[in-house]
């Protein structure tokens, strides 16, 4: 028992002191709505008192940082000792732009590089495909070959700046060019650091870059964490992510559900198919998730988050090593809370964001731009997010203590309450014989659909408010610069690759596209063969395209 | 005319045209279709029938697939149900075969079903007609479910494809109430899946169990496993496109096809006879108003239903009544 | 005249995968009582405009988030054209800049819906805005 019975008995005998005063105040003073909800629509109640978290124990439930169920953090000293990464998703255009921003940004005092891929690179086509029209360089960099790969690193310090490739079905290729990169810089591989998101379920669950069907997909990552564990073991070979089912329209407790769930597909691949123990590999994967609007919600979520990943590290696998119980974590602030109308309330909005990131202990943060609902953020924009997170961590003070919001009696219910519907879905999920299993009957899917749905009409009927979308709305033009990517971007992009083409040794090239043909078919890991591959210059496609010939292609079920 | 001409030439915006006119029950549309009936008949038609989430239309286009191989030109008619709630419906199963959108020698049309009063096998049964006069070999028509409704579209078919998945449970209790008679080939999709060869036993053991006469067609049973294992998948689906024409060979062969077209021709019988005379019939005592005072009075028992509809088809019926239709 | 049942497609053309709005679409018009034809997330021009042909559908809404639109959704509307059938309706919605809006009307967009346009508003648009065919 958290309170002794003589401080519960006092909140009883309070409380319903305290409830007939409301009865009588709502007779004259009714509330604003009959319902109080969260973004995610979990009912809120009126008042929350040690009642509430009864049953919560300190040693068993909250406990100390650093420790189990790491509740309050996997870091003993929580961000004295160092802050979160501040880490800017950034690419667009061509390798040299996107290079150049870079730049910028770690001059600015950012301390990790992300890559946004434009979108051939993220499905693994080569900027020249036909599928390709009026895509290259839009969303992000445009990457064919090592060539482009070694412009995008030029002048990067890679032993010690660490970054994330926001790259899923081809991540063995662009991990192989990042690799490659480092040996031709004189970096050996133990000593480069990053991460790569390699998370395909989310991909078939919400946010559709697919490529390969989700077994092989599956499998080709357990082939990325296998090769890490053993020669890239500063590299993070999975960013399991929630932010992206979030971004489709899942509930809070979707997002950690499936997110969770995800990760144990993962780790039991790996033990079955690799023969790893749990230990070796468990502490280098990493998760992603979102921070949404509302405060109290997402501080509990990624609070839950750490204690659940703990006890399903420690119970279902049994691991030892307690850095294999850490839930390490980058947040994004969420692109979909942000609007359109009014763009600048939108710092607003991701201050909030990102406030409840850091109060919910993430390990890196990415803060959007104010723009980024409209365009590719602009430099000025970008700088306001970084400086965003800069202000938080350097003026506010939210960082001088750990888990600041621990033992409200709101804030241990409502993570008690995230914690207890994410565990139904879990097991809702093992009932269905797992997450492949989950997602080939359309069960993730259709479930966020659905919470995306309700949303969508709650923002219509005004039970949820977005102000300056439905509610505050001005018809005044908030006019902002907007970042626009030249056409001919595109054209050059496919010169660059036709020159590659035709310079490299084409013999090198299918020999060494054969070797991972050969791979795929035996079943043993392709990055090394895939390494091989890149530095004879085989495109992203080529090597994708013998993907999608071994393991066939997946194709979008289109449910609704 | 013009329209007629279109459609025999294979003019895709014209047929699908006509089909939904005939959907919308445009006063136009079926003078039309009267027109092209003589165009019609040449078409081998293919029922594929199973319960929701079994893999019906990916196993319709890998058909497809298997059938343009052969340079057969092919019509699908996929069914969804419309929300009863609202009158609209999502119509999806043609995501599953968009690998063939641009394939001219392929016409895939979706077809909600509209309500349950009847009218959703004539609709599939024009929409045949519709493609078959615009010379399609071979026309797929995809139902959800084994529903009643489903059975009358499957009656257009020639040859009937039974869809089942392991691990559904209550796959062999509908089989015994019904759909083992309107089967020519079954196929266990995911048979991969725990639970496929138990099913597989059990349905032949199934089949054993039906009476047989010499020379008279079996049902094979194709396993079909993984979708996502390319070269199996596509050896297991040219299977199942081989047991289908093997089908329609014996149907050939032995006569049957003939009673099969003759068993559409009644299913068309009974389709348009409800069109022409019940449907006009009850639009007309629904806008009077005497449906509801029919119903009222058979409700207060002052009088029985079968009063009401002999009294009715004298009104309608210039001979003179049911009763005299049944004596002859 | 008997009642015309509305019939629309909801498309994504291009690369992109973020499906959440085209969903939220199919969804909102299938509830107004439409048959929505519903194609899945990365569909070429060419497979949008056949199947809106061989669907016979009022109107195609296309959905694009990667900053493709410029050259997809016009291409839709001229292969539409090419086999006779510009009487499709072709709205299109996503990020789309306002400085574009110009560009794609005149390539014979009918309507562009942003984030904030209403699921009703966009239904009354489908409603007014449609040929009904007789």
């Amino acid at each position: 028992m958290y309170f002794s019975e003589k401080t519960q008995k006092e909140s009883l005998k309070l409380k319903s002191i305290w409830q007939d005063k409301v009865e009588n105040t709502l007779k004259t003073n009714p509330d604003q709505k009959e319902r109080f909800s969260t973004v995610s629509d979990l009912e809120i109640k009126r008042l929350y008192t040690p009642e509430d978290i009864k049953d919560t124990n300190f040693e068993q439930h909250i406990g100390v940082p650093g420790d189990f169920p790491y509740l309050r953090g996997n870091q003993v000293t929580g961000y004295r000792g160092g802050y979160w990464t501040f880490r800017m998703f950034a690419g667009m255009g061509s390798a040299k732009d996107t290079n150049e921003r870079w730049r910028m940004l770690l001059r600015e005092g950012q301390t990790g590089l992300s890559t946004a891929f434009d979108f051939p690179t993220l499905m693994g086509y080569d900027s020249d495909s036909p599928k390709c029209l009026g895509e290259v360089g839009k969303c992000g960099v445009a990457i064919d070959t090592l060539e482009d790969f070694l412009a995008l690193m030029k002048d990067i310090p890679m032993d010690q700046v660490t970054t994330s490739m926001t790259i899923n079905p081809p991540a063995t290729v662009l991990w192989a060019m990042y690799c490659a990169a480092a040996e031709i810089n004189g970096v050996p591989l133990t000593k480069i650091g990053g991460t790569i998101q390699n998370d395909m379920l989310k991909e078939f669950i919400a946010q559709k870059t697919f490529m390969c069907p989700p077994g092989p997909s599956v499998k080709l990552i357990s082939d990325t964490v296998e090769f890490g564990t053993k020669y890239v073991p500063r590299w993070n070979t999975i960013s399991i992510s929630g932010y992206h089912i979030r971004e489709a329209g899942a509930t809070a407790v979707q997002e950690l559900a499936f997110t969770l769930r995800d990760g144990i597909e993962y780790v039991e691949d790996v033990v079955r198919r690799k023969g790893l123990s749990v230990d070796e590999f468990a502490p280098r994967l990493s998760f992603f998730f979102n921070s949404h609007i509302d405060f109290f919600e997402e501080v509990c979520k990624f609070r839950a988050a750490r204690r659940m990943w703990a006890k399903i590290m420690r119970d279902r696998f049994g691991a030892k090593n307690p850095r294999s119980l850490w839930m390490r974590f980058h947040t994004q602030t969420a692109g979909c809370s942000l609007t359109a109308q009014q763009p600048y309330n939108n710092v607003v909005r991701t201050t909030m964001e990102a406030l409840a990131a850091v109060l919910g202990g993430t390990q890196s943060l990415h803060t959007n731009s104010l723009d980024e609902v409209l365009c590719l953020p602009s430099e000025h924009a970008v700088e306001i997010a970084l400086r965003t997170q800069q202000i938080l961590a350097e003026e506010t003070g939210v960082v001088n203590t750990t888990d600041p919001l621990a033992g409200s009696y709101f804030v241990e219910a409502l993570t008690n309450e995230i914690e207890e519907k994410a565990w139904e879905y879990i097991e809702k999920i093992d009932g269905m014989g797992g997450m492949i299993a989950a997602i080939e009957k359309g069960f993730p899917q259709m479930e966020i659909a659905d919470s995306a749905y309700k949303f969508q009409r709650q923002l219509e009927s005004k039970e949820k408010i977005m102000v300056g979308m439905n509610k505050y709305v001005t018809d005044a033009k908030h006019s902002i610069p907007l970042i626009e990517i030249d056409e001919k971007i595109g054209e050059e992009q496919i010169k660059r690759l036709k020159d590659v083409r035709r310079k490299r040794d084409n013999r090198a090239t299918k020999k060494s596209l054969d070797d991972i043909k050969n791979a795929c078919r035996k079943g043993t890991n392709v990055m090394p063969y895939c390494i091989e591959a890149v530095k004879n210059m085989a495109t992203q496609q080529e090597i994708c395209d013998i993907y999608r010939e071994v393991y066939g292609e997946y194709r979008d079920p289109g449910l609704y | 005319m013009e329209t007629i001409k279109k459609i025999c030439e294979g003019n895709v915006r014209a047929a699908s045209r006509l089909i939904r006119d005939l959907e919308d029950k445009l006063p136009h549309a079926r003078p039309r279709l009267r027109q092209l009936f003589k165009h019609t008949g040449k078409s081998f038609i293919i029922g594929i029938t199973g319960s929701p989430g079994a893999g019906k239309s990916t196993l319709t286009d890998a058909l497809i697939a298997e059938l343009r191989k052969l340079s057969k030109t092919v019509g699908v008619l996929a069914v969804d149900p419309t929300s009863p709630f609202t009158g609209g419906a999502i119509l999806g199963d043609r995501v599953r075969m968009l690998r063939h959108a641009e394939d001219e020698g392929v016409f895939i049309r979706s077809l909600a079903t509209r309500g349950a009063l009847g009218g959703l096998s004539q609709a599939a049964g024009d929409a045949i007609h519709v493609m078959e006069a615009m010379g399609k070999d071979v026309i797929i028509v995809e139902t959800v479910g084994i529903g009643q409704q489903e059975i009358d579209i499957i009656n257009h078919a020639h040859s009937v494809i039974v869809v089942m998945v392991p691990g559904m449970g209550d796959e062999i209790q509908s089989m015994k109430a019904g759909i083992l008679e309107i089967a020519d080939v079954f196929a266990i999709n995911k048979a991969d899946r725990a639970g496929a060869k138990q099913l597989h036993t059990e349905l032949a053991s199934l089949l054993n169990s039906a009476p047989q006469s010499a020379g008279a067609w079996r049902p094979p049973i194709v396993m079909i496993e993984n979708l996502y294992e390319p070269l199996t998948f596509v050896e297991q689906t040219a299977e199942l496109a081989q047991k289908v024409a093997e089908h329609y060979a014996y149907l050939q062969e032995s006569g049957q096809l003939d009673k099969r077209t003759e068993r559409r021709a009644m299913m068309q019988i009974n389709d348009a006879l409800r069109a022409c005379i019940m449907e006009p019939v009850i639009d007309n005592l629904t806008a009077s108003g005497e449906l509801q005072y029919l119903a009222e009075k058979i409700k207060n028992r002052e009088i029985d239903p079968y009063s009401v509809a002999e009294e009715i088809s004298k009104r309608f019926l210039k001979s003179g009544g049911i009763n005299d239709i049944d004596k002859k | 005249m008997p009642d015309r049942k509305i019939r629309v497609m909801v498309a994504k053309p291009g690369l992109d995968g973020h499906d959440r709005g085209a969903r939220i679409l199919a969804r909102c018009f299938r509830d107004a009582g439409f048959e929505v034809i519903y194609t899945g997330c990365h569909q070429t021009p060419e497979q949008i405009a056949a199947a809106a042909i061989q669907e016979d559908v009022d109107l195609v809404g296309l959905s694009c988030l990667s900053g493709a639109h410029r050259l997809l959704f016009p291409r839709v509307v001229e292969l539409l054209r090419k086999k006779d059938a510009s009487d499709i309706t072709v709205i299109g919605g996503g990020i789309i800049p306002e400085a574009d809006f110009t560009m794609l009307y005149e390539a014979g967009i009918k309507a562009i819906f942003t984030p904030g346009a209403t699921l009703d508003s966009i239904v009354e648009w489908i409603r007014n805005n449609i040929k009904t065919h007789d």
